[in-house]
């Protein structure tokens, strides 16, 4: 790649050397076996992964941490001249918050709720020898500011609570580099924002790697969010990685069939491609095969691919893969897996779902401000916002689950109650709903089977062995086997849990499926899975679909219409390819071109290299 | 627990994965303990010994033997004879049948009660909630042993008398906990997926609810029998029982402590046998305690 500019750091020795790195749990399974990499200084190192692919116990072994039950077992992480997993807990003390810091997924809960943030990051600086009173207050002053945040003593003196997510993750940061580091990790820093904020804190964790010359980690489970920031990229698979190169190449020639599956399951903003979901499941520690850990799931398997695991193989310069044929497959084209989708013409006008000047509050809060809505027949249509914006409120409603609101819900001819309770058995069956996280829609309590049949049995539609039966039925419907009925929700994954609750809501043939943020809680190649499964069902069965999400690439794989909500109001409401081609509004492109997509990825990369050397503060 | 396609103890996307362990299994697991095997054995002997003992008794509860007060040997029996000349042993065989079915039946009413109480003023979301929860707060405000010896003395130490004061009395103490335990269960999105269907508030309590806070409740059951069987001991030594004359482990522990010098064993039988019984429950909440503690780490974002 000889286009690189020469302001780039990749030549420069590496700041941190990562060989061998071997991980255990302490029953004798591998979680982690054989990753090496390198990260020079000022330079973004992207760790893609599935859940249980061990990204996040990589990323906690650069501080000399193994979680409980897991230990390091092999390796060694240089930082400099210095091993770190040879050092004792003295040594890593000092280490950790000064040389090595890490950023936590969950912003609120790494922030203690006790203490100012002021006091905070007093408390980081003097944990590593500061102790001048006017020096620290400069110091927490120019931190503040680095992170786009105000160094106004009053705004020091809130408590985490007082801050939104991102905010209290861009604190974090600023703990992070407080010390200026050399080395910083981030786990998932932006999963739990909304697209924006997530643009945001993505932008200050660029340029203040760049600005100080710091090697950063940046673990994620989504391809777009990491190619937005980092040059390279390791994608790791059941414990090893299994490609390493630059994002752009990756997007375009990945030489590794995972990877260009995780790269299909993207949803992209242009082209309205269905998604295709990777088939099969990751091998988990103890049980993962001999040879390739993914050719189970791979289409391009050989005979060969079974013998042994496959040496990191380089196919050009900086890209390497452990595939046995991935100098084949770098030459593919990457393939558009999703055919292009033929949505169902939404059915003349016959509408099943109208909102007129629907107003809802929380207790004195006006949260929606006179919305109208019009759901078609067959119609899947999207509603698309920021955190904030009103648009669960919106679906609460729908479903009755949210009873302080006022105006009219029509459900065909029916003028709806407000509240789930006082509607009719009969609409009730027929708006079914999907909850955001389906680690707590399903009752840990109950079997699958039990939880699937109890709509059958409250809207008295069938019991006994006809309810079992149509429970099996169900489950396959929704590509898991009827024997998951015997089990319990901890016994599953997160997808397959989102599937169990997609089963709960249509074996009781409802018209009008409600789905508030299904995905957000999944990784990305379940997400394009469940989409998948989603946009199935509604042709096969014919419903009605209200689709609610911040990802808006992610509605051009399925929804007709699209509506964009912010503050409670209706900014932008019409077809989905119309509202995403030519968006009318400021705010419906701010949301388009924030989302990290194959796309917008690529410009931004492209955009901000070389580092720029001016103190970039976002504004 | 069958095995799982993917590796739970690995971090899984966002959201904290449910500590989900079944109440039999919660029961058995905690049988592993060494200090739950203990209590359980110490509960069993005394359970056992207050069924069988009237039927292998020597000699009846209100028997002439020989003279007070004598110590073991001869006509006084392997443990002696009483202030009134009774057989010892026998009247221990006889005195803890009435002890354990009053413990275990105004415990067991103090327990329904207050989970039914708990689960409501939970669900409640409304005054209902504060209402409940502060008449609770009231009854709490007075130790046990003091309602219980009010309720006595104006009606009289009447059976139904000391078990609805026990049970008054603990159902506060199970409600408080049962409350706390099942707020967190009542924000989660399952209890919403079962109102959105239009469950009844009754099954929502009972079939959701209530199987997610059996862990903390077993233990709640296995604390509030130790104190209801202290209790009713305390009542009985200080002669408030339905049959002051009839043999009763609190009554003996009273009517011998005079002779504690010269003949222990009238007064140290029951005081040993209650001391087992209440280390036995203790040890068994303690176990099951543990046992969900460690499963909920065991299972935790780790």
């Amino acid at each position: 790649m000889s286009d690189r500019p020469s302001l780039d750091t990749a030549n420069s020795a590496a700041a941190v050397s990562v060989q061998d790195l071997q991980i255990s749990t302490t029953t004798g399974a591998q979680v982690v076996t054989d990753v090496s990499f390198e990260i020079a200084s000022g330079e973004v190192l992207g760790l893609v992964g599935e859940s249980g692919s061990g990204k996040t116990t990589v990323g906690l072994a650069l501080l000399g941490h193994a979680r409980r039950g897991l230990f390091i077992d092999g390796g060694t992480v240089m930082l400099g001249d210095h091993d770190i997993l040879g050092m004792d807990d003295a040594e890593l003390r000092r280490l950790r918050g000064s040389q090595v810091t890490y950023v936590p997924q969950d912003p609120a809960s790494s922030l203690n709720p006790a203490l100012r943030i002021g006091v905070q990051l007093r408390e980081v600086l003097e944990a590593h020898g500061s102790t001048g009173a006017k020096d620290n207050a400069e110091r927490i002053a120019e931190m503040m500011r680095e992170v786009a945040l105000s160094d106004d003593p009053a705004y020091l003196r809130r408590y985490p609570h007082e801050l939104s997510g991102g905010q209290q993750q861009r604190v974090g940061l600023a703990m992070a580099f407080a010390n200026r580091p050399r080395l910083i990790v981030l786990d998932e820093p932006t999963t739990g924002l909304d697209v924006t904020t997530q643009a945001t804190v993505l932008a200050t964790v660029r340029e203040l790697a760049a600005l100080h010359d710091v090697a950063a980690l940046y673990v994620s489970h989504d391809l777009a969010v990491v190619a937005a920031l980092a040059r390279r990229v390791a994608v790791m698979y059941a414990g090893r990685v299994v490609e390493l190169g630059l994002a752009e190449d990756l997007f375009v020639s990945a030489a590794h069939p995972y990877t260009r599956r995780l790269v299909g399951a993207i949803p992209r903003l242009a082209g309205g491609r269905s998604l295709v979901g990777i088939p099969g499941h990751a091998p988990s520690p103890g049980r993962r095969p001999q040879g390739c850990a993914f050719a189970p799931r791979c289409s391009l398997r050989i005979d060969e691919c079974d013998v042994e695991v496959p040496p990191l193989t380089p196919v050009r310069p900086e890209h390497s893969a452990r595939c046995v044929r991935a100098r084949e497959v770098v030459q593919q084209t990457q393939a558009k897996v999703g055919d292009p989708i033929g949505m169902n013409p939404a059915d003349d006008d016959s509408s099943v779902l109208t909102l007129t000047d629907v107003v809802a509050s929380y207790g004195k809060t006006e949260v929606l401000h006179s919305i109208s809505l019009n759901l078609e027949h067959h119609e899947c249509l999207a509603v698309v916002g920021e955190s904030g914006s009103g648009k669960t409120t919106t679906a609460r409603s729908i479903a009755g689950l949210h009873r302080d609101w006022t105006g009219s819900i029509r459900l065909g001819d029916t003028e709806l109650e407000t509240s789930a309770r006082s509607r009719s058995t009969e609409s009730r069956r027929q708006i079914q709903y999907i909850f955001q996280n389906p680690y707590g829609s399903l009752n840990p309590r109950k079997t699958v089977g039990e939880t699937v049949g109890q709509p059958l049995a409250v809207f008295g539609l069938a019991k006994g062995r006809d309810a079992d039966r149509r429970v099996g039925e169900m489950l396959e419907q929704v590509s898991l086997s009827a024997s998951y009925a015997q089990r319990y929700p901890d016994q599953l994954s997160g997808g397959e849990r989102q599937r169990v609750a997609i089963a709960r809501a249509l074996i009781s043939g409802p018209s009008i499926l409600i789905c508030d943020e299904v995905t957000s809680a999944l990784d990305v190649s379940v997400q394009a899975a469940i989409v998948e499964l989603l946009g199935n069902l509604q042709r096969e069965l014919g419903l009605s679909m209200v689709f609610v999400t911040h990802n808006l690439p992610l509605v051009r794989s399925i929804a007709q219409k699209v509506v964009v909500l912010s503050e409670g109001n209706i900014i932008e409401y019409g077809p989905t390819a119309d509202v995403l081609a030519h968006p009318t509004q400021d705010y419906t492109r701010e949301l388009i071109s924030n989302t990290p997509s194959l796309e917008t990825a690529s410009v931004q990369t492209r955009a901000t290299r070389p580092p720029r050397t001016q103190p970039g503060v976002p504004t | 627990m069958s095995a799982t396609e993917q590796a739970p103890a690995l971090a899984e996307g966002v959201g904290t994965p449910t500590p989900a362990v079944r109440s039999t299994a919660l029961l058995a697991r905690s049988l592993r303990l060494w200090r739950t095997r203990i209590g359980a054995l110490f509960v069993l002997i005394l359970v056992v010994i207050a069924i069988v003992g009237p039927w292998v008794a020597p000699h009846g509860a209100a028997e002439f033997v020989a003279i007070p007060n004598s110590p073991p040997g001869g006509d006084a029996g392997v443990l002696g004879t009483d202030y009134l000349g009774q057989d010892v042993l026998s009247r221990f065989l006889y005195g803890g049948r009435g002890i354990l079915v009053m413990a275990a039946v105004s415990t067991a009413i103090g327990l329904i009660a207050g989970v039914v109480i708990g689960l409501v003023a939970a669900y409640a979301h409304n005054a209902l909630d504060d209402v409940l929860m502060r008449a609770m707060d009231v009854i709490m405000a007075f130790p046990q042993i003091m309602l219980a010896l009010v309720a006595v003395s104006l009606v009289g130490a009447q059976l139904w008398v000391i078990i609805a004061a026990i049970a008054v009395t603990t159902a506060p103490r199970v409600a408080r906990v049962a409350r706390g335990a099942a707020q967190p269960v009542v924000e989660r999105d399952f209890v919403a997926a079962t109102e959105s269907m239009g469950l009844s508030r009754v099954r929502i309590l009972s079939g959701e609810l209530l199987p997610n806070i059996l862990g903390p409740m077993m233990v709640e059951a296995s604390l509030r029998l130790t104190y209801s069987i202290g209790v009713i001991a305390a009542l009985a030594f200080l002669g408030l029982s339905p049959d002051p004359n009839g043999a009763n482990w609190g009554s003996m522990i009273q009517q011998n402590q005079i002779a504690l010098s010269t003949q222990p064993w009238g007064a140290l039988t029951p005081i040993l046998a209650i001391a087992l019984l209440t280390m036995g429950t203790g040890l068994i909440g303690d176990g099951i305690a543990r046992t969900a503690a460690g499963i909920d780490r065991e299972r935790g974002d780790e």
